[in-house]
């Protein structure tokens, strides 16, 4: 547990985000080349949508990891909450810009995949709506954040506003079953397995595992420049710029 | 093999426009995102320097 500790100190955690990034980078690089390879060319055409259906192998990921990242941040404020660790507050502002283009991504493709299967780039449904109503949640979290001159003070905003938010997560995953909506329900589920052929399937999850990495590179790629913004008055800070 | 040719591949089946426009975007955002946080980077490295500029006077 105090190891934790040790490594939650940013002097510490620069040097260990440093040597993460790179890897992660890599595996998202070469997981999404082979999601692509087995989307495109492997992956047989959908009897019901032909080769539109091809839009999901990067809109479910890009939805799962809207709501992860979004899971993520109240995860970190809690931390930070709880152990008033800096570092907590740090990773939280780290991941929202990813989380946030993750989202309007999501949105982007469902509109783009609504417009020929649906007939209509937007519905108001359930499951539309809770996802836009998360964009706003992003992009509230980044100006309150942003907003507030006092790092600490900011990091206590904005971890109560990825609390608080974090109760729209689970609307939107179980609107699909909450709701009567246009959108169609899970392609996988825990308890039944998955609807899908398995080389779709398989396409679908490279590219989640893709996200998956680059998000987590990404997180430790920028809470390094965040760690630097906030400590360039320390001398180990000095050091490691120099 | 799923394509006949490369125009059956760029096609999508009529659904180009669509899935085209999607996996381009995604490329877009995710290639901006990646330019900011390195040109992020750099500016605070930069302000480091600048503010051991300061110290030293």
């Amino acid at each position: 547990m105090l190891k934790i500790f040790h490594w939650a100190a940013p002097q510490t955690f620069y040097p260990l985000a440093g040597k993460l990034w790179r890897p992660f980078a890599v595996l998202a690089a070469a997981l999404a080349l082979a999601a692509l390879y087995l989307g495109f060319f492997v992956a047989p055409t959908d009897f019901q949508q032909g080769e539109g259906y091809r839009i999901i192998f990067v809109h479910v990921p890009a939805s799962w990891m809207s709501m992860v990242i979004y899971l993520a941040m109240a995860f970190w404020a809690f931390l930070g909450f709880t152990f008033n660790t800096r570092l907590s507050g740090m990773m939280t502002q780290a991941l929202a810009p990813t989380g946030a283009l993750f989202t309007f991504l999501s949105l982007w493709t469902g509109a783009l995949w609504g417009k020929p299967m649906w007939g209509a780039w937007w519905v108001w449904d359930a499951r539309l709506t809770s996802e836009l109503i998360l964009f706003f949640l992003y992009m509230g979290y980044i100006a309150l954040t942003s907003a507030i001159d006092d790092p600490r003070r900011a990091d206590k905003a904005g971890g109560l506003l990825a609390l608080v938010g974090a109760v729209n997560v689970p609307i939107i995953y179980f609107s699909v079953k909450w709701w009567n909506t246009l959108h169609q329900g899970a392609s996988v589920s825990v308890t039944k397995g998955s609807s899908m052929a398995q080389t779709m399937l398989w396409a679908m999850l490279l590219m989640a595992l893709a996200f998956w990495a680059y998000s987590i590179a990404m997180a430790l790629y920028r809470v390094r420049s965040i760690i630097l913004e906030r400590e360039r008055h320390t001398h180990w800070a000095q050091e490691v710029a120099a | 093999m799923i394509w006949a040719s490369w125009n059956d591949f760029w096609a999508m089946g009529g659904y180009g426009l669509y899935v085209w426009g999607s996996y381009s975007v995604v490329a877009l955002v995710l290639l901006l995102e990646v330019r900011a946080a390195g040109q992020r980077q750099r500016r605070a490295i930069a302000q480091v320097h600048e503010h051991k500029e300061d110290t030293d006077i």
